[in-house]
This record gives structure tokens, C-alpha cells and sequence, in this order.
């Protein structure tokens, strides 16, 4: 019976409860055997296409580490790093990595790979953009005709290369224009929105290609069939990857970092990105870009 | 002269407001040790009020409660409370079965008497209820369990609030009976909570007499039948509307 | 992908964990506020009430800012482990949880507990027979909390940071494959977080039932 020795068990209860309490923390901090770890923060295009699942064990292996990937949008993967809560970013959206470096949070940005953007839109395409080879000229012509856009809004790459465009065209399109929507969601919800409203929007090639199925209604209109049909050198994104700085927390694990950094540009490696996707859509979704594959292949 | 006994309760100007309009207000009463003390008492005389402030169920906003002569003041230590046992006017049965009800008390003092229980069961005609879901039970048989329950621990002191009102023949013979035992064989004193003067005359040695809050008069039982001094108990006893 | 059964395991594992966690400490909560009165009393329930709609992406923002390297308990290096979404989970589960058995406790019938004092009981042991006496309330209350954590995403996925095979749960298996634009997987994954809460819940009110008939 349940009243049976009340206050004994509450006795219990508040030991118990106290065990409870730490126990998570118990695990965590004082598991002797714990593996060493490597946390990177990432953007949703690199992670989600399914790039870094492909080559990520091959370095766990190498150098006996845990990668943990953590995918989040590009703005949200430096607050990470400048937070010191993750040990190396891999992200695309140069001028906050540049920030990022300047600000002392890391000490040196490398190129790894590069793919490019595309401007997507309604097949009926009501600003009569197709075929133009200049974005921000496309986009002056979304602009004029007041057809809808939609924005990722969300300070990921992608984003922050849409506004560099507005700007270099001198519209602010985000005050009270009614043809534009600035979602504050992902690529895929950004597309599908654009999909379901006969809308106009940037994304990365990697992430059309992967959805194009459920997109009907969508279709490149400014970049071409892949990356050698884009003639607009403002499209193209440069992935960079940045080892956070020890000298700002302590804590990270800055020599993993190190390795990772010099295993993702090594030229074994690049040559796996070049590769990749190349079997599913006839193209690879990313180049790979390092300074070492560069000098390998002029 | 004869050595007096020290009284179990002594109440020193025990005040307390219940809403608007009523209030208890008891300028001084001496409850005996041992025995049946009976109050009578028209409803709102404030009876079941002073049954509670005595188990020390409720704090009083004014005067001095005294038990065996020593001031009590409320909270009253658990171990005190643990010698007194109530039978509730409208008795609360706790979820589960009559066992669990009967051995609750028990079962918070870490105690265990099965030979008391046993004997209880039978005493109040409970054996065949005891796996019995209590809140299924009729008036008489919650009755019953509720002063089994208040038994079980074997109280010294034996607060009732009207224990046999709206019971049958059968039931009030078998309730009255046990009180008669427990007080004369245990020792326990009984403080009973009635408007049956006749219960009264059967069970009581002693017997006080409240109206609105306040007590009119109280003495040995013989005395308080057959002297009564003020005109208002004459008249409750003769079964005039009082109050 | 994690292998699916690895993470159902790491779902229940995260939700039981702070589920118990949050019971454990939730329903005395509760039950405290609900029995007793003091100054601030209102004030704390009106915080617990409160808590009951907090949006848990503001949960997972706190715990995560705590957690985080740059912040207070940063030494812990909690972030991005299970512990860190179980902590995050207590937090959405435990008002909740206080604040419907507070509700039924204080709905019982004041003769209940003058009931219990008069036969003898302790504080404590008062307080653990209302509980007893106002069990279906408090069942409720914890369906409400580990409905309320089961399929909770947004916390999970900010302090957790899905993982594969560390962090990865349910829900948030299911953010990924829909941002992926595997529609169907994704689909598939909340077929089997709404048979497992079902199952859970289906066993809660198995009890549920055997409590009921008891009461009579």
C-alpha cells in the first residue's frame, strides 16, 4: 500500500531526486573513457545534400575522433564559433567570415570549395528574366515588374548574398514592398514557398537540385544548367572553413580543428567533393577549391 | 479536601470568528479526565468548531488552550495530535479499500496491530466489508469504519461529532456500545458531540450545554439533568427551540 | 541515417529521463503550492502558469545560452549532448506537470485533508495522501508534460544539435529529412513518433484506469 512508510519514502524520494538531478551531469563530465571530439558547425547545404555523412567517417578513422556536425543556418553557425561552443566552422558567407576573423574569434579562413547560386523561378516568368546572365540585372527586373520574391531572411549565406545583390542595384526591397517575403526559414521551405506561390528566389544550386522533383512549377532562369553555364561571377559561393580560436576559449579542441582543417583541403579529399553527386544528378554539387588543389590543378 | 484530579482540556478565553455573524467565544471550561464529557447543543452552538480547536485541527485567534496544564499552542506538536482520534460528523472516506481506511492511522505511526484490528473488525460488524472499495459503503457502515478507524490506534483521547445521527436502531446500538467499552476499559476519555439528550443520559458522565458560540452551563451528568440552572438549557432539555 | 531503432532508443531515453525528472520534482511542487498558503503564493503560481505556455524554443534559448561556452555553467560542456536536451526537457515539462497537480490537489475537498490530519499525519505524509487521493489529476498532468516533451523540436534541436547517433531523436530526424525534401521519410519518422507516444500514453491510461476503479 502506497501510504505504507510515507515519510521514509520521501526521504528516498529526495535522495533520489538529488541522484536524478546530477546524473546527467555525472554522465557527461565524469565518464572517464569519453572520445575525444571534434564539433563542427555547418550550414544546412553542406549537411543536408548529405556531402559531409559521405567523407566524415574517413576522418574520424584518421585521426580517432568524433566528429559531431551540427547543421544549422550560416549566421547561426559563427555565433557558435564566436561562442566557442563549437571547435571549427564550414560555412559560405564571406563577409561574416571575414568579420568572424577580424573580431579574433578565428585566425585564418581557408577556401575549401565553391558551388554557385541561381536565381529560380515561375516557368511563366512574369519579369521576363530567362536567360539573362547577370543576377542583379534580373533582379532589377523582378523589381520593376513587382513579381514575387522570396527571401530566405535569415542571415544564412544565401541571404546574405541576395542583400549584396539588392545593394549593388541600389533596392532596398525589404521596407514596404508587398511582392516581397522575407520567410526567415531554410532553403527547402524558402523553395517550396516560391514553388506553391509562383514566386521568384536565390538559392544554391545543391538544394535545387536535390528538391527539383517536388518543384514543378520552378525553373532556372538565371545560372544555367550547372555551374559552367553561369557566366555571373557574383554567383559563385566560396565555402570557407575556419578553426576556431584557442586564444579566445580554451576550451575548444583546437588541435583537432587544426587536422580537420588540413584533411578537408588536402587533395585526397577535394578530389571525394568533386565527386560527389556527380552519380545521382549527372553534376557534383560542390568544387572543390583549396589552395592545394588549386596548385595541383592550374 | 478531595484531591482533584487535573483536568485533560482547560480553555482560558478561546475566541475565534467562523465568517459573518457566528463566533466561538468560551470564557472558561474545565474537560474532565476519563469518562464520556457529552456537549449538547442546538446546530451553529459552535460544537463541532470546539471538537476541532480541541484536536488541534485549527488555531483559535484568541485565548489559551491547556492540555493536561501545559499551554499548547498551534501548531501542536505531531505526537499530540497522534494521541487524539475524531469521528467527523459527515465522515471522509479515503480512496481504496476499508483495509487501507481502517489501517491508515497505523500505517503513518509506523505501527502495526493486527489483534486490535481483528478485534475491531469484529466488534463493529466490518468482517465482511474489509476488502470493500470504502466510498461504496452505505451511511451506517461508513459510520462504523470512520469510528473504527479513529479506534485503531488507540487513542486517549476520542473526539465524536454526532456518531450516530441519521443511523438506525442497529447501527447507534453497536456504535453507543463500543464507546461504553473503550472509555470504561481503556481509559479513554470521550468527548461526544450530540443533540440526542437521550444519548446523552445513556453514555455520558459529564454534560455542557452551548448556545451561539458560548457555553451556558456543564457538571456531572445527574446534576446537569436534574439541576439545571439556567433557562435555556431547561428549555433545550424540555425540547423547546433554543438558540 | 542513424539507424532508426538507435534513435527511437535515444527519444525514449531523452523523454523518459526528463519526464521522471520533472515528476520527481513537479508533482511535491505542486502539491506544496496547491496545500499550503503564504505570501508570494500567487506570484509563484502565476510564474507556474505561465511556464505551462512558455514556447519551448525560448526554453532551448535559455538552456542553451546557459550551457553554452560563453555562459555560466560553459564548464560543463553539456551542449550538444543528450543531457543538455533532457535539461531543456524538465524545464518545458515541469510547469506543466506542477501546475495541473497543483490544480487538482487544490480541487480536492478541504474534509479530505482535515480527514488525514486527524489521523495522525505529518506534514509530508499529508501531503503525499492528497497526492494519492488527487492521482488522476497528477496523471494527467504528467500525459500533459510528456506530450509537451515528446515531440518538442525547436529546444531540441538548439541545445542538442541533432547529432547523428548522439543527439539525433525523433523530432528532430524529422526537421532534417523534411529539409532534405525526403517528404515521405520524413512522414515516415512521424508515423513512429505518434505510435510511440501512443504506446506510452496507451500504458498511462492503463494505470489510469486501474486508479479509477480503485477510488470508488
Amino acid at each position: 500500500m502506497a501510504e505504507h512508510n510515507e515519510n521514509r519514502a520521501y526521504m528516498k524520494t529526495c535522495y533520489s531526486l538529488t541522484y536524478l538531478m546530477l546524473l546527467p551531469l555525472v554522465l557527461v563530465t565524469c565518464t572517464p573513457a569519453q572520445p575525444e571530439v571534434l564539433r563542427l558547425a555547418t550550414t544546412t547545404s553542406t549537411y543536408d545534400s548529405g556531402l559531409l555523412e559521405v567523407i566524415a567517417p574517413a576522418f574520424e578513422l584518421a585521426y580517432n575522433v568524433d566528429l559531431d556536425i551540427v547543421a544549422v543556418g550560416t549566421g547561426q553557425a559563427i555565433a557558435l564559433g564566436e561562442a566557442g561552443d563549437v571547435d571549427v566552422i564550414l560555412v559560405h558567407a564571406r563577409s561574416h567570415e571575414d568579420a568572424f576573423i577580424q573580431n579574433g574569434f578565428g585566425s585564418e579562413r581557408s577556401d575549401v570549395m565553391y558551388n554557385d547560386f541561381i536565381l529560380v523561378g515561375p516557368r511563366e516568368d512574369p519579369a521576363g528574366i530567362r536567360g539573362m546572365l547577370n543576377a542583379a540585372e534580373a533582379l532589377f527586373a523582378v523589381a520593376t515588374a513587382e513579381a514575387e520574391f522570396a527571401s530566405r531572411g535569415d542571415e544564412s549565406g544565401t541571404h546574405t548574398r541576395e542583400r549584396q545583390l539588392w545593394e549593388a542595384i541600389g533596392i532596398d526591397p525589404t521596407g514596404a514592398t508587398d511582392w516581397y517575403s522575407a520567410l526567415g526559414q531554410g532553403m527547402g521551405a524558402t523553395l517550396q514557398f516560391a514553388h506553391e506561390r509562383g514566386a521568384y528566389t536565390l538559392s544554391d544550386r545543391g538544394t535545387f537540385l536535390a528538391l527539383q522533383a517536388g518543384l514543378s512549377n520552378l525553373e532556372i532562369l538565371v545560372g544555367g544548367r550547372s555551374i559552367d553555364e553561369n557566366e555571373d561571377p557574383n554567383l559563385r559561393n566560396p565555402y570557407g572553413v575556419i578553426a576556431v580560436n584557442p586564444a579566445v576559449h580554451p576550451g575548444v579542441a583546437s588541435e583537432f580543428a587544426q587536422q580537420f582543417v588540413s584533411w578537408i583541403t588536402s587533395l585526397e579529399i577535394q578530389a571525394q567533393i568533386g565527386e560527389f553527386g556527380l552519380d545521382t544528378y549527372g553534376q557534383p554539387l560542390f568544387y572543390p577549391d583549396s589552395m592545394t588543389w588549386r596548385e595541383a590543378n592550374p | 479536601m478531595a484531591p482533584t484530579i487535573a483536568p485533560l482540556y482547560s480553555l482560558y478565553g478561546i475566541r475565534k470568528r467562523y465568517g459573518e455573524g457566528f463566533r466561538l467565544d468560551i470564557e472558561r471550561l474545565d474537560i474532565p479526565r476519563n469518562g464520556v464529557f457529552a456537549i449538547l447543543g442546538p446546530n451553529g452552538a459552535g460544537k463541532s468548531s470546539l471538537l476541532r480547536i480541541l484536536h488541534f485541527l485549527e488555531p483559535v485567534e484568541a485565548g489559551e488552550l491547556h492540555f493536561s496544564e501545559q499551554r499548547i499552542d498551534y501548531p501542536a506538536p505531531l505526537k499530540l495530535r497522534r494521541r487524539i482520534a475524531m469521528v467527523f460528523q459527515k465522515p471522509v472516506m479515503l480512496s481504496g479499500s476499508v483495509r487501507r481506511n481502517l489501517t491508515f492511522g497505523m500505517r503513518v505511526r509506523k505501527q502495526w496491530h493486527p489483534e486490535r484490528f481483528e478485534s475491531l473488525l469484529k466488534e463493529l460488524d466490518l468482517g465482511g466489508l474489509v476488502n470493500a472499495p470504502a466510498r461504496t459503503l452505505s451511511g451506517g457502515e461508513a459510520q462504523r469504519v470512520a469510528l473504527a478507524r479513529a479506534l485503531a490506534t488507540r487513542p486517549e483521547i476520542l473526539l465524536l461529532d454526532e456518531p450516530t445521527a441519521n443511523l438506525d436502531p442497529y447501527n447507534i446500538r453497536l456504535i453507543e456500545h463500543i464507546i461504553k467499552r473503550i472509555t470504561h476499559q481503556e481509559g479513554t476519555s470521550t468527548i461526544l458531540v450530540t443533540h440526542d439528550v437521550f444519548q446523552v443520559r445513556r453514555l455520558a458522565d459529564h454534560a455542557a450545554f452551548m448556545v451561539g458560540g458560548q457555553l451556558v452551563e456543564m457538571g456531572a451528568v445527574d446534576d446537569f439533568f436534574n439541576n439545571p440552572k439556567d433557562p435555556r438549557t431547561v428549555a433545550y432539555l424540555t425540547g423547546e427551540l433554543v438558540g | 541515417m542513424t539507424p532508426l531503432t538507435e534513435i527511437v532508443l535515444l527519444t525514449l531515453k531523452v523523454s523518459g529521463i526528463a519526464l521522471g525528472l520533472a515528476t520527481i520534482v513537479g508533482v511535491p511542487l505542486g502539491a506544496l503550492l496547491g496545500l499550503s498558503q503564504f505570501r508570494g503564493r500567487s506570484f509563484i503560481v502565476g510564474l507556474v502558469y505561465t511556464g505551462m505556455g512558455l514556447p519551448p524554443v525560448v526554453v532551448g534559448l535559455a538552456v542553451y545560452m546557459t550551457l553554452s561556452r560563453s555562459g555560466p555553467l560553459g564548464d560543463l560542456s553539456m551542449l550538444f549532448t543528450p543531457a543538455a536536451m533532457i535539461a531543456a526537457q524538465v524545464v518545458i515539462a515541469l510547469p506543466l506537470i506542477a501546475g495541473i497537480s497543483m490544480a487538482a490537489v487544490d480541487g480536492l475537498d478541504q474534509a479530505i485533508r482535515l480527514q488525514l490530519r486527524s489521523l495522525g499525519t505529518s506534514p509530508t505524509q499529508e501531503l503525499f495522501s492528497m497526492l494519492l487521493e488527487a492521482r488522476l489529476g497528477v496523471l494527467a498532468g504528467i500525459v500533459a508534460g510528456f506530450g509537451g516533451i515528446i515531440s518538442e523540436v525547436g529546444a531540441a534541436i538548439l541545445v542538442g544539435g541533432n547529432i547523428q547517433g548522439k543527439t539525433r531523436i525523433l523530432s528532430t530526424a524529422i526537421v532534417l529529412e523534411t529539409r532534405r525534401g525526403n517528404f515521405g521519410l520524413g512522414l515516415a519518422l512521424g508515423g513512429v513518433l505518434l505510435s510511440l507516444a501512443f504506446v506510452v500514453n496507451f500504458l498511462l491510461m492503463r494505470l489510469e484506469a486501474r486508479w479509477r476503479w480503485r477510488r470508488r
